[in-house]
């Protein structure tokens, strides 16, 4: 187990370095510093000197060895349009792709779960039926196409719930929460749905396929052969082991969770992460594009160590298997 | 004749002519496909014709509703372009985009899967551990970023004019993974068989024995995947120009255009961002349905684990 989390972690170190070099070289090709700071009105040799003294005119890798260095202290540079530490910037956007997130997740898994598990136990019932093709229409609806629909229907020819903006936040510590209020909660609705909208029927077929497969094997039938009760068979024996799969899918799927975000929070102009990249890639606001970079780059991969050593914990021919190849 | 009439006894025409949904996306998808194909005889105007544009017949809803002319079937946008005919050439876009990035990314990831899986050892251990790296940050998401950094490199205008190669580039190069895996788990398996002990005895070359004897049986997997990541590609071309980093206005694919009508349904004009979104959904659910039919066809347990 300890070689297992020992070459998990260096993976993901070799990784957070390609992502720091990727994040460098972007730096480095988008947008000229010493223009944004100076303006035009300067002369030639005094751009040169000025270069000189931020250290530009250094060998790559020494920058490099400095940005890192900077990198590690949470330093990325100053967004040129907030004229702010771009970590600041992103620090004060996080919690709205978080509520976000996290409703969308509840969302998720409260329809998912029971869902899946239905139609995993009665596959030939109607509504197993219907579930199972609408979850193959759900997947071909875009994110943005949910969304735009939602906003007419229920914004502009119903009027019921508000089409962009988070309502009315309340701070908690830095951290500016929509639930808490009453108008918070009618700001997310809408965006949670959308964002849910595509992963749902995925968890929901995930589910089904786990627990069928689960069904068939041999200590279920066991399970069947005493005499347990179907409940009993159903919901502790095999649920149970069909959750493993299906948290370390979710896992993975955070990377397209935060892929949809960008075009949840750009339809309905929610302020959080992603309608701020798409902001600074507009503005063409390199040190906030590549502090966002990272940062999504270094949770991702973080969360994706930490659910590869919770399934090599708890399913060992992961661990077996990761030291042949 | 004689391929016919093989054809005609196979498993896959007998399910194909039981399954009415299978033959109801094909129907779907040929009829899509050929008019995309021969857009410019189709389509009633041509919307890259500035001469054919006029700004005074902009934003008339379609013929059933109360303002509609007949005169467009469907309506017109914002800049007073005939939507049917702008949606039949932004779905051409989308489709050349969606068939060339498959195209890209069947060709890079079926030869690092069938070498990879062939030779094995360190070099096959790196490609994994890069195509899983990559899965783990979702295809989207990396296409985003390569688009949002490529885009802020070359300046938006100069962007526009590259955007077919360079998005068919992004989505070939962001989903790869798929293909290499894919055919490296049919590698490892076809590897161990006999006729292929067979070849290596009778002394062929390792490239003659991937490519001419393993490459044929890993075909079936393959052309399941393709059709799934047609669907794929299409709806990513859709989410790229969705967010203005994809197709410019001027020569829009659906994305696009569902972007550029996005603000006219706060006005009531829904036909500019709706019809578009229908369109895409129709295109996508049956390349879908149809890879669906194809996987129960040519392996019920593929994509199970």
């Amino acid at each position: 187990m300890i070689a297992f989390v020992i070459r998990r972690v260096i993976q993901a170190l070799i990784v957070i370095f390609i992502i720091s070099v990727i994040g460098f070289a972007v730096k480095q090709s988008v947008g000229d510093p010493v223009r944004e700071m100076t303006g035009i009105s300067v002369s030639a040799d005094e751009l040169q000197e000025f270069r000189e003294t931020l250290g530009l005119n250094d060998p790559w890798y020494v920058q490099y060895v400095r940005f890192l260095g900077r990198a590690i202290q949470g330093d990325l540079g100053n967004s040129f349009f907030y004229k702010r530490p771009a970590t600041e910037v992103i620090l004060e956007k996080a919690p709205a792709t978080l509520e976000l997130v996290f409703v969308s997740s509840l969302i998720i898994i409260v329809f998912s779960i029971p869902l899946g598990v239905f139609s995993a136990i009665r596959p030939n019932h109607f509504l197993s039926r219907i579930l199972m093709s609408g979850s193959i229409v759900g997947v071909s609806i875009p994110v943005f196409l949910t969304a735009i629909m939602m906003i007419y229907v229920f914004s502009v020819k119903l009027g019921w719930l508000p089409s962009f903006g988070r309502g009315e936040l309340v701070m908690i510590g830095g951290w500016d929460s929509g639930l808490l209020t009453v108008d918070g909660w009618r700001h997310i609705l809408m965006p949670s749905i959308a964002l849910s909208s595509i992963m749902l029927p995925l968890f929901i077929r995930l589910i089904r396929a786990e627990m069928m497969e689960v069904l068939e094997s041999e200590y279920i039938k066991f399970a069947w052969a005493k005499g347990l009760s179907n409940r009993r068979v159903w919901f502790v024996h095999a649920f149970k082991n069909t959750l493993l799969p299906v948290i370390t899918v979710g896992g993975v799927q955070l990377g397209v969770t935060i892929a949809f975000t960008i075009l949840t929070e750009t339809v309905f102009q929610w302020q959080g992460l992603g309608f701020m990249f798409m902001e600074a890639v507009e503005r063409s606001d390199s040190p906030l594009l590549v502090a966002y970079l990272m940062f999504v780059g270094i949770v991702m991969v973080v969360v994706n160590t930490i659910v590869d050593l919770i399934y090599g914990l708890v399913n060992p021919t992961i661990r077996i298997s990761g030291a042949s190849s | 004749m004689s391929t016919l009439a093989t054809f005609r006894e196979s498993y896959l025409w007998y399910s194909f002519k039981r399954d009415k949904i299978a033959i109801a996306s094909l129907l779907v998808l040929v009829v899509l496909f050929s008019s995309a194909i021969f857009a410019p005889l189709i389509a009633p105007y041509n919307p890259y014709d500035p001469e054919m544009i006029d700004i005074m017949n902009s934003e008339i809803p379609p013929a059933w509703e109360d303002q509609g002319t007949w005169e467009f079937l469907l309506g017109t946008d914002s800049q007073g372009r005939d939507m049917l005919s702008t949606m039949i050439y932004g779905m051409r876009i989308s489709i050349i985009i969606g068939l060339g990035a498959v195209l890209l990314q069947a060709f890079l990831g079926v030869l690092i899967g069938l070498f990879a899986g062939y030779h094995g050892g360190r070099l096959d251990a790196i490609f994994m551990r890069a195509a899983d790296v990559q899965l783990s940050f979702s295809y989207l998401m990396v296409a985003i970023f390569l688009s949002a950094v490529l885009q802020a490199v070359v300046g938006v205008s100069r962007f526009g004019e590259i955007a077919v190669p360079f998005l068919i580039l992004v989505i070939g190069f962001s989903q790869w993974p798929q293909y290499a895996r894919t055919v490296r788990a049919s590698v490892l398996a076809e590897r161990k068989k006999e006729y292929v002990e067979a070849a290596r005895v009778a002394g062929f070359t390792s490239s003659r024995i991937i490519l001419s004897q393993i490459f044929p049986n890993t075909l079936s997997p393959i052309l399941v995947l393709s059709t799934i990541q047609v669907a794929n590609a299409v709806m990513s071309e859709a989410a790229l120009s969705f967010l203005g980093l994809g197709m410019p206005i001027d020569r829009p694919s659906l994305g696009s255009l569902i972007n550029s009508g996005f603000e006219y349904i706060f006005s009531g004009a829904w036909w500019i961002t709706i019809l578009p979104g229908a369109l895409l959904v129709v295109l996508v659910l049956s390349i879908n349905l149809l890879g669906d039919f194809l996987r129960d066809v040519f392996n019920p347990k593929l994509y199970k684990g």
